[in-house]
């Protein structure tokens, strides 16, 4: 049986992009962290119900010249990190009720308004 | 706790970041020097955000944290140090301080006040100096000892310097203004009451040569969030800073800027 392994984004954390990074923010700790261009392509597909290795194949060996087996490698210890952090949630079940990406976090510009 | 002073409460009216906040104060003495302290940035604007009543105590609020903390406790703010404790309810927009007579105490409850009110504006405070020149304003932001307070003193005569140590900066009218703010460092001077649209925020650095250098927006997010002001782990309001450093970020220049103390720094890259 395959062992797949589902990641989602921890509710807890807010983050932006801009340009090829992602800055991520964990609201209990007020801890920052920048992810980079592949971590970023990581955390936008964390759904929780596509798995890791797919989403290796789908964004990360679509987008760079790399060893598929390499590439999942590498994927698994910057989500595990993650994890260890409490960025990202890491389990061997699809994660239902993960939180979505927020529409405008690609690119928020005009997302934010003046408060009275 | 027994109050030093009984008579009746003074009111004064602080303006801080566009926030007008009424001060209560029974003491004579102690209305006196806040009087001293904000003199640029007191208010006769009935319009408050919110009011305080300072009650002053003898010998001084005993509170086990030597550090500011700040925590939610039933409906209020509770603001605690060595020297202070405060309650702000935000829902009635009133509070209370018990203190010493000491200034810097009501200096700290104000500043932790206007952060927790500008993170809902969309705004925050930042350990920066300001400085307005030919109608925009420049921000020089750093640690203790980077030169915010140097920058800002080889400012030429035509820039109005905004604070050596505090500033603040919020988000209207569809861009970044800074304020200044009284806060300054224990050398300096009251910054001025004036508000402009910022230029450039500048991460300081001290080095052999002038120069400014570009940086990654990353770079910039991380920079800014590590020199804002910000007391409290609600996680409400910590998104609403970052969301707000990082609209910073996408809307004004962010560079660093190592420099020689002096003056050559203004007329050779700041105009």
């Amino acid at each position: 049986m395959k062992n797949n392994l589902y990641v989602a984004r921890s509710p807890s954390v807010s983050a932006r992009r801009m340009g090829d990074e992602i800055v991520v923010m964990s609201a209990p700790n007020s801890t920052l962290f920048t992810l980079n261009e592949v971590a970023s392509l990581i955390w936008e597909a964390a759904d929780g119900v596509t798995p890791v290795d797919q989403i290796v194949a789908d964004k990360i060996c679509s987008s760079f010249d790399v060893e598929p087996q390499v590439a999942l490698l590498d994927a698994k210890a910057v989500v595990r990190n993650l994890a260890t952090h409490g960025v990202l949630t890491v389990s061997d079940r699809p994660i239902l009720g993960a939180s979505k990406l927020p529409e405008n976090s690609a690119a928020q510009a005009g997302g934010f308004r003046e408060r009275s | 706790m027994k109050p030093i002073a009984t008579a009746r409460p003074r009111s004064l009216v602080v303006e801080v970041s566009n926030l007008p906040i009424r001060l209560w104060c029974a003491d004579p003495k102690f209305a006196r020097s806040i009087e001293e302290r904000y003199s640029g940035f007191l208010s006769s604007s009935s319009d408050v955000i919110g009011e305080f009543t300072i009650e002053l105590t003898m010998p001084g609020v005993k509170c086990r944290h030597e550090d500011v903390r700040v925590t939610w406790d039933t409906n209020e703010w509770l603001i605690e140090r060595a020297d202070f404790q405060a309650r702000w309810n935000p829902s009635t927009a009133r509070g209370r301080i018990q203190q010493g007579a000491s200034i810097y105490s009501l200096d700290s409850v104000l500043r932790i006040v206007n952060t927790l009110v500008l993170a809902r504006k969309g705004g925050f405070l930042l350990h920066a100096s300001s400085a307005i020149r030919n109608g925009y304003a420049f921000l020089f932001t750093g640690v203790s000892g980077a030169g915010k307070t140097t920058i800002v003193r080889f400012a030429p005569p035509d820039a109005s310097v905004l604070s050596d140590d505090i500033s603040c900066a919020i988000y209207r009218r569809g861009c970044f203004n800074a304020i200044g703010t009284p806060f300054h460092s224990e050398r300096g001077l009251p910054g001025e009451n004036l508000g402009a649209p910022i230029k450039t925020l500048y991460l300081l650095a001290k080095g052999p040569k002038n120069k400014i250098e570009a940086i990654k927006d990353t770079a910039a997010v991380r920079g800014l969030l590590e020199n804002i002001l910000f007391f409290v782990s609600d996680p409400e309001l910590v998104k609403l800073v970052f969301d707000a450093a990082c609209e910073f970020v996408s809307r004004v220049p962010v560079r660093r800027l190592t420099f020689v103390p002096g003056t050559l720094v203004w007329a050779d890259l700041l105009v």
